[in-house]
């Protein structure tokens, strides 16, 4: 309900979403399902600040690494991880649908929190996709997952699992953060890692672990590390 | 290559891959301003951009001073209100601990690219020990606007250095925004996405909590 406000114009607003409207299929459905205007509006801003004659990237060429050189627009490396972002944001949107539908979860608070939570990853996988499309890349794809093995060990080690994806999550946001160079994409990504942050601590509180588990500082993932931890939950 | 020593030895393990000077050059908010024009930089940036343009300094010491505030506030909400409960007040140390060490290591780094750290403010917390539930009322008021604080600062740092740290601290400010409304029975995060705020945003929120 609480949206924030954006104080974007109009037209911009309208031209996002506008491109969504055109994308058939999970995005469109989604974006109508999470409330379309909010989902894409929070971070047209962001996006129509990048948009304009950036160059763009088209996701052919592959290998170099060469990006760092105009002066702040949209780089090849960038997209990649607005990508990455997009990929995590989706296995956690599934996760939660998932959980949500399994009916495993009987705390009707807990529940509450699992809703909440599951309605912000959609509203992410929304954003990250207008985000990388506004910016003329190709989203990435919707990972197929499984999360059989979790969804059949019952609530406790679904909270678990949960609080292990969160944690992660917002450390592979943090592992971002100084190699974004836009900073516009920057300010979205700060804005996403928070509302993961707050979904970490919540969730550990729930199954009784620290809330701050690496103490007053949290530390990052890098790439690597992450994908790694989530592969077993990604079938392809 | 430009290597920023954090004087903080916890903040060592932020440190992020390599960047060029460029990179974060094209990160602040002038060279934004340059390409994007001033207009179209967005609310992220724009308010902060107007009034300050200090560089990394200004920015970690608005840091400290909100961290200061937020250290003393649970350092007397500890003491101070009456009845906490288990949970509470496990929480509210938690904090406490975790903000006194922000203090540390804001004013450490601040030191160690030869600025001076501001001074603790006065603060005046009103009634908000008064209870449990104005205490943590207070507490979201806090969290939610140091997240807003970070988060509007982070794009117009220039270090990556600094920006790794920002964002490391920033996480914390997050948690605690979260497990304080899990606390209340409030949403868990207002919106799916923690918008920035500007710095005077902030400053006028905090306002009222100082002293002079």
């Amino acid at each position: 309900m609480n949206e924030s406000k954006t104080r974007a114009p109009h037209e911009v607003q309208r031209s996002a979403l506008d491109e969504l409207r055109q994308e058939p299929g999970s995005r469109a459905q989604f974006l109508k399902m999470v409330g379309g205007a909010g989902a894409a509006g929070a971070l047209s801003v962001l996006i129509a600040a990048c948009g304009g004659d950036d160059e763009k990237d088209t996701s052919s060429s592959s290998g170099s690494s060469s990006s760092g050189s105009s002066g702040g627009g949209a780089s090849k490396a960038d997209l990649e991880i607005v990508n990455y972002a997009l990929t995590l944001e989706y296995l956690e949107a599934d996760f939660y649908q998932q959980v949500l539908d399994s009916g495993e979860v009987k705390d009707k608070k807990v529940g509450e929190v699992a809703m909440e939570i599951a309605e912000n990853e959609q509203e992410h996988v929304a954003a990250l996709t207008a985000t990388v499309e506004k910016l003329g890349g190709k989203p990435a794809a919707r990972p197929t997952t499984n999360f059989d093995s979790v969804l059949e060990g019952g609530e406790k080690k679904i909270l678990e699992t949960a609080a292990t994806v969160e944690n992660l999550g917002a450390a592979a946001y943090l592992g971002q953060a100084g190699r974004i160079k836009s900073k516009e994409i920057l300010a979205a990504a700060l804005s996403i890692h928070t509302v993961e942050a707050r979904h970490a601590a919540v969730l550990n509180s729930v199954v009784g672990k620290s809330i701050v588990p690496d103490g007053a500082f949290a530390k990052p993932a890098a790439m690597p590390e992450v994908l790694k931890a989530v592969k077993p939950f990604i079938k392809s | 290559m430009s290597k920023i020593k954090m004087a903080a030895p916890e903040l060592a393990h932020v440190q992020v891959d390599g960047m060029t000077r460029e990179a974060f050059l094209a990160r602040s908010a002038i060279a934004a301003g340059t390409v994007y024009g001033v207009a179209t930089v967005g609310p992220f940036v724009r308010e902060a951009f107007a009034q300050e343009g200090g560089g990394d300094l200004e920015i970690l010491n608005f840091a400290l001073t909100l961290e200061y505030l937020e250290a003393a506030f649970y350092t007397q909400a500890v003491k101070q209100v009456s009845g906490l409960s288990g949970q509470a007040r496990e929480i509210a140390t938690t904090l406490r601990d975790n903000e006194t060490e922000h203090v540390d290591a804001l004013t450490q780094t601040i030191k160690s690219l030869d600025g001076t750290p501001v001074k603790a403010p006065g603060v005046d917390f009103g009634e908000a020990f008064a209870s449990q539930g104005s205490f943590l009322e207070t507490a979201q008021t806090f969290e939610d606007l140091g997240v807003g604080a970070y988060n509007g600062a982070g794009p117009m740092i220039e270090s990556k250095e600094v920006l790794a740290a920002a964002a490391s601290i920033v996480q914390i400010e997050g948690r605690h925004a979260g497990v304080i409304r899990l606390l209340r029975g409030e949403q868990i995060s207002p919106s799916a996405f923690d918008k920035g705020l500007g710095m005077q945003e902030v400053l006028d929120a905090a306002k009222p909590f100082i002293k002079a």
